[in-house]
Parts: structure tokens; C-alpha cells; sequence
């Protein structure tokens, strides 16, 4: 019993981290239709720069976050303005293979910056990890399960009771329709790309001190989120947190009943199952209700 | 007229000696080498590369071999097999070397050990696969530790220790199957029980399942077999959930990289590693010590950096080389048979006694166990 418990406790903790990266993933998607595969780079770039703001250069956390952040945006801004926008052809299926080649690049861009070897970041809060019947939590998981529904719900407000936020989802829907209502379609990309990929730094600064940080962390983080926003259901934020908790929790009761060899291969024969029996993820938001 | 001729000819053919006789006092003895220079294993290439291009630089200002002067031809595999495969044929046919060193993964090492059997060329691998030199191959040695070893280690001192039961925690690659299996393998030889066994992704952030379950096995010891970072997590899981046995590593994690991951959750954990991480804890009377002293001042006075272990196994195969290059006169066979004959040759990595059924020649002394206290290694027996 007390080891369900801690298997629930872990797989809580990894879930966590595969919401929080969902959430932006999602937010990109419902604002642009656009599905990011360079999100996981992001996460990486956010973890990497609390390594250099506040482990190296020292800075006050509070500080340390503010500049990842500011980077994390600022470079979502780039990347629309120079590798989305140039687009020729914006057909989907191109900006995705875009995003697969800036995810390329952003990764070899981290290493040359950051070298090859991996970092740890201290935890946020120095507290022993909590005892709750036996089994341990970590103080950091309470900081990362906070920082996804904090996003989630932030997000959430903003797109549907927020005039820019609601101008946002309109260009999604129908840009030409959200152009001729007086809305710019460019700026609402270029402001939907910024969140987002502030999103994954935000998701780097909070998972970097329960994991090592480096270069190449961004990859299966990103695919992780990707799985978890679908079975949660794309462009669905709440449905995109509850797909990262169900995936870490169904992974850690994978490893722990049955084998940690086949953990991967569990929770995704469980992703494709559900994906077969309700296509559209969990928590799929009706298209209809966009209107 | 009949004299004219004769001293024209013998005028010719000291023209066409001299050039050969005095070529042939400076003829130039050339070898290879292969390493992972570039890309992921560069780690292991880089200083391999660097130390074989010094101790060359070293043996020529020496004097060179027997007076021929060493050449060394050196390709970088970028750690990928099939690169591999074409360097040791440029070196083989195109550079005509005596020897080959490297390469320096595994995999790159067992790609080409055909290529050197077939062409009859003397290899030594800075390479740590038991699958190298298990079944011996007549022309194919290799200078770095098996985990087969630091298996073995890592059990004596469990044996010392009365450690009867052990959960293992193993990387899912191939140096974490490989340890696997030398810990499964070897177990009842020391009279352990291995009564839980998992595994983790080598990105995975979180490892506190696995650790549950071995928990719940109630072993006396946890083993982990992993390289950076993932070690360095279950460390910090260990803590975590306040689990309070020993936990042991292997040599994979020993560097100094490791104790920074880990931070406090790094005390107390024991592993296997090579000496030259602890040269200087090392005791006087210890026949590697100046060895190891030796190579760290050459090397950091030429390359401003730290000597790593891997560094070390170019540096074992080249002076070991370099003896068999002895009175060889460029023989392949000759070359062979010496290296097979090297006996009690102190290197930076071990002791090598190098057999015709043992082409590694190191025994469970070439590791040392160290325990992590406060932030940094601490000998242990």
C-alpha cells in the first residue's frame, strides 16, 4: 500500500513536469493551430539559462527567473518573426517541419553555448521532502504541480475573458474573418509564440532543480508534452495539465507493477488506446464551441 | 675508356644506394591511431588524441625508436562505426602503419577488429567492451578496464563489507546492459543475492519508482550502474526517500562532474574508479603513483587541462606500443608477439601482464574503491 502511494507520489512529480510543458504546447495550439515540435528546446533553453543567471552569475532567484523568462519570449519572438513568418508556403505540414529544424538548430546552438556536460540547479525551497503515509514528496513537485495549474488557469482567463486573448483565438479560427474585424493577425502570432515559448522556459525553470540539466534534455521532454497534450485533447488547457499527470502517474505504475524496462512502452500502448477509443483526446474541446 | 665505365657505374650505383642506406637508418616507423575526437564520445577521444600526438612529440625527442623516428597518422571516428571502419582501411592500405591505436568507444572498436585480423595489423583499444578481447584475438589487445573488473571490485568490497543482498538500478544502454549482466553474472561468486533488479532512462528526471520497488525488496545495498546524468538522480532519489543503505556507483560516474550533480546527495557513496583520479591520495610505495605524477605534469604543462582516465589508456597503449616497436625492425608479427609478451608493465591505468589468453593483462587492483566524503574522493580498502 505505502509503495502505490509513492508510485502515485513519482509519478505525480514526472507528470507534473510533462503538464507543464503541455500547457504551452497547448496554448500554442489553440491560439495558432500550429503544434511547436521545438517546444521541448524552450523548456531546455530555460533550464540552461537558470544554470547561467543563478547558479554562475548569482543572481537573485526572483531576478534569475525574470531573465530567463524575458529570454524564453524573446527568442518565441524571433522564431515567429524569421522562421514562421518567412514561410513561403505556410501550409501546416510546413511550419511543423520548420519547427523540427529549429529544434535542430536550437539544440546545437545550446551545446556550443553551454558545452556538452549536464548541470544540477540547488531546489527552490531548501525543505526535506514531506512524508504523506510513508512515502515521500518532493517540495520541488508542489512548486512544478503550482506552476502548471498557475499556467493553465492564467492562460485559460487570458484567452477566454481577456479582448486580446479573445482576438487571439479569433485569428486561430478564421484568419481573413479576425483580419477584416480590425484584428492583426501577425501581432496576435507573434504575441502567441512569445507566451508559449515563455511557457517552456517557465517549464525549464521549475523542472531544473528536481533534474540535470543539458543540452539535449529538450527532446524527449517535448515529445513527452506533445503526448501529453494529446491525450488530454489539443488546444484543451486543463485537458493538457490532466493528460501530464495521467501519463507520469500511469508511467510510475507501469515501472512499479509491472517493469521499469517496459515503463516507456506502457504509457504509450496506453496512449495509443485512448487515442483509439476517443480520437480527440480526453478532454478534446469541441470545435463547435469556439463560437 | 673500359675504367671510365666502371667507375661511371660504380659512381651510379652508390648514387642509387646512398639515397636507399640513408633512408633506411631514417626511415620513419608510422602508426595510427583512431579516436572519437569529435561528437557525443568526445569526451573519451579528445584527450586520447591529445596524449597519443604528446607522448609521440615525447619518444621522437628522445631519439625516436632504435633511431627511427615515430609517425603518427591519427583519424577522428566522430564515434561512429562505419567512420571508423574506413579510417583503419586508409590506415591499413592508403599509411601502410605498423600498429593502430584506439578507437576509443566499443562499438567503433569492435567494428574494425576484423579489418585489423584480416590485414594482420597489431590493434590496441582504448576501449572498455569485455566483447574486445573475449575470445582473444591474436592481433587485437586493449588497454582500458572491463566493467568485468570493476564488477568485481565493486563485490569484494561488498564481500568485505557482509553485504548479502543487493537491488540494482541499471541504465538503460549499453553500458548499463553491460554492467547488468557482469552483476547477474557474477553475484554468486561473492555470495550475493541480487533480489531486486530495474532499469532507467538515461534522460529520465525521476527515478524514485524504481528505488521504491528496490526498497520494498529490502536488499542491504543498492547498486547503480549508469554515466552522467542519470547516476546522479538516483542519488539524489536516494536521499530523497530517505533510503539508508549504501548505495554503490560505478566507475562510470568517477569524475568530478559527478559530486557537482549530486551535491550533498554524493556522501557516502561508494564506487570503483582507476587511479589516476586519486594519484595524489595514493601511497608512496604505490608503483603507479609517479607514473600517474609523470603523465598529469607533461599533460596539463602542454594542454593548460586535467588529465582524465581516459587519456590514460592512450597513454598505456602507446608506451607499450613503443616498447614492441623495440628491435621489432618493422615487423607486424614481431610487433604482435612482444606486446603478448609484455609482462609487469606499470601504466597509468594498471599493472598489464599481457598473455596469450589474456589480451587486457589488468587484474581487479587496477580499481581502487573510494567513498564521497565532504564534496570529494576518499580511499578506502
Amino acid at each position: 500500500m505505502q509503495e502505490i502511494i509513492q508510485y502515485l507520489f513519482s509519478g505525480i512529480t514526472t507528470g507534473a513536469i510533462y503538464a507543464v510543458i503541455a500547457v504551452g504546447l497547448s496554448m500554442l495550439y489553440s491560439s495558432t493551430e500550429l503544434i511547436n515540435f521545438a517546444h521541448g528546446e524552450f523548456v531546455m533553453i530555460g533550464a540552461m539559462s537558470m544554470v547561467t543567471f543563478w547558479v554562475h552569475m548569482a543572481l537573485p532567484l526572483p531576478v534569475a527567473i525574470g531573465c530567463t523568462l524575458a529570454l524564453g519570449c524573446a527568442l518565441g519572438l524571433l522564431f515567429e518573426r524569421f522562421a514562421i513568418r518567412t514561410a513561403r508556403n505556410p501550409q501546416p505540414i510546413v511550419l511543423v517541419i520548420i519547427t523540427v529544424g529549429a529544434s535542430i538548430f536550437l539544440r546545437g546552438t545550446g551545446m556550443i553555448v553551454w558545452g556538452k556536460d549536464p548541470f544540477s540547479v540547488p531546489p527552490f525551497s531548501n525543505h526535506e521532502s514531506l512524508e504523506i503515509f510513508g512515502a515521500a514528496l518532493l517540495p520541488q513537485s508542489i512548486w512544478i504541480v503550482a506552476a502548471a495549474l498557475l499556467l493553465a488557469g492564467g492562460i485559460h482567463f487570458f484567452l477566454k475573458r481577456t479582448l486580446t486573448g479573445k482576438a487571439m483565438v479569433a485569428s486561430a479560427v478564421n484568419q481573413k474573418a479576425a483580419w477584416l474585424s480590425g484584428i492583426p493577425p501577425e501581432r496576435m502570432a507573434v504575441l502567441a509564440f512569445a507566451i508559449s515559448t515563455g511557457c517552456g522556459a517557465v517549464a525549464g525553470i521549475f523542472i531544473a532543480p528536481v533534474t540535470m540539466s543539458s543540452y539535449d534534455m529538450g527532446t524527449i521532454l517535448g515529445l513527452k508534452g506533445f503526448c501529453a497534450a494529446m491525450i488530454g485533447g489539443l488546444g484543451s488547457l486543463w485537458g493538457a495539465f490532466a493528460g501530464g499527470i495521467l501519463l507520469g502517474v500511469l508511467e510510475s505504475l507501469g515501472a512499479g507493477l509491472i517493469s521499469s524496462g517496459l515503463k516507456d512502452a506502457i504509457a504509450f500502448i496506453l496512449l495509443l488506446l485512448i487515442l483509439y477509443v476517443r480520437p480527440g483526446g480526453l478532454f478534446s474541446a469541441k470545435e463547435a464551441k469556439r463560437f | 675508356m673500359g675504367m671510365k665505365k666502371s667507375v661511371i657505374a660504380a659512381l651510379f650505383l652508390v648514387l642509387i644506394l646512398l639515397p636507399a642506406s640513408s633512408l633506411m637508418a631514417t626511415s620513419v616507423y608510422k602508426v595510427g591511431g583512431i579516436f572519437s575526437s569529435t561528437g557525443r564520445a568526445s569526451f573519451l577521444g579528445d584527450p586520447e588524441k591529445k596524449t597519443m600526438e604528446m607522448m609521440v612529440e615525447k619518444i621522437n625527442a628522445e631519439g625516436g625508436i632504435d633511431g627511427h623516428m615515430l609517425e603518427a597518422v591519427i583519424y577522428d571516428s566522430e564515434g561512429d562505426p562505419a567512420k571508423a571502419v574506413s579510417a583503419v582501411n586508409k590506415l591499413i592500405h592508403k599509411d601502410k602503419v605498423l600498429a593502430i591505436v584506439g578507437p576509443s568507444t566499443t562499438p567503433t572498436t569492435l567494428a574494425i577488429v576484423n579489418f585489423v585480423e584480416r590485414a594482420q595489423v597489431p590493434l590496441i583499444s582504448c576501449a572498455a567492451g569485455v566483447k574486445i578481447t573475449t575470445p582473444v584475438k591474436p592481433w587485437v589487445f586493449k588497454t582500458a578496464q572491463s566493467d568485468l573488473l570493476a564488477v568485481a571490485a565493486v563485490y569484494q568490497h561488498m564481500k568485505n563489507a557482509g553485504i548479502k543482498k543487493i537491488g540494482i538500478l541499471t541504465v538503460s544502454n549499453s553500458f548499463g546492459e553491460s554492467g547488468k549482466m557482469q552483476l547477474l553474472d557474477q553475484a554468486q561468486d561473492f555470495g550475493i543475492e541480487v533480489v531486486q533488479v530495474e532499469s532507467f532512462g538515461a534522460k529520465d528526471t525521476d527515478t524514485t519508482t524504481q528505488l521504491t520497488k528496490i526498497k520494498a525488496a529490502s536488499p542491504d545495498a543498492i547498486v547503480c550502474w549508469g554515466t552522467n546524468p542519470g547516476p546522479a538522480v538516483v542519488a539524489k532519489n536516494v536521499k530523497q526517500l530517505k533510503i539508508d543503505i549504501p548505495l554503490y556507483q560505478s566507475h562510470g560516474v568517477a569524475s568530478p562532474k559527478f559530486i557537482e550533480l549530486a551535491g550533498d546527495a554524493a556522501e557516502g557513496i561508494i564506487l570503483p574508479t582507476g587511479k589516476i583520479l586519486v594519484t595524489e591520495l595514493l601511497d608512496d610505495k604505490d608503483s603507479q603513483k609517479k607514473i600517474l605524477e609523470g603523465y598529469q605534469t607533461d599533460y596539463s604543462a602542454k594542454f593548460n587541462s586535467n588529465v582524465s582516465g581516459f587519456g590514460g589508456y592512450a597513454f598505456d597503449a602507446v608506451n607499450m606500443l613503443a616498447n614492441a616497436l623495440k628491435g621489432s625492425n618493422g615487423d607486424k608479427n614481431k610487433i604482435r608477439l612482444a606486446l603478448e609478451n609484455t609482462r609487469n608493465h606499470v601504466g597509468a591505468t594498471g599493472e598489464f601482464n599481457f598473455s596469450d589468453k589474456d589480451h587486457n593483462g589488468l587484474s581487479p587492483e587496477a580499481f581502487v574503491m573510494v567513498e564521497i566524503k565532504n564534496g570529494t574522493w576518499k580511499l578506502i580498502d
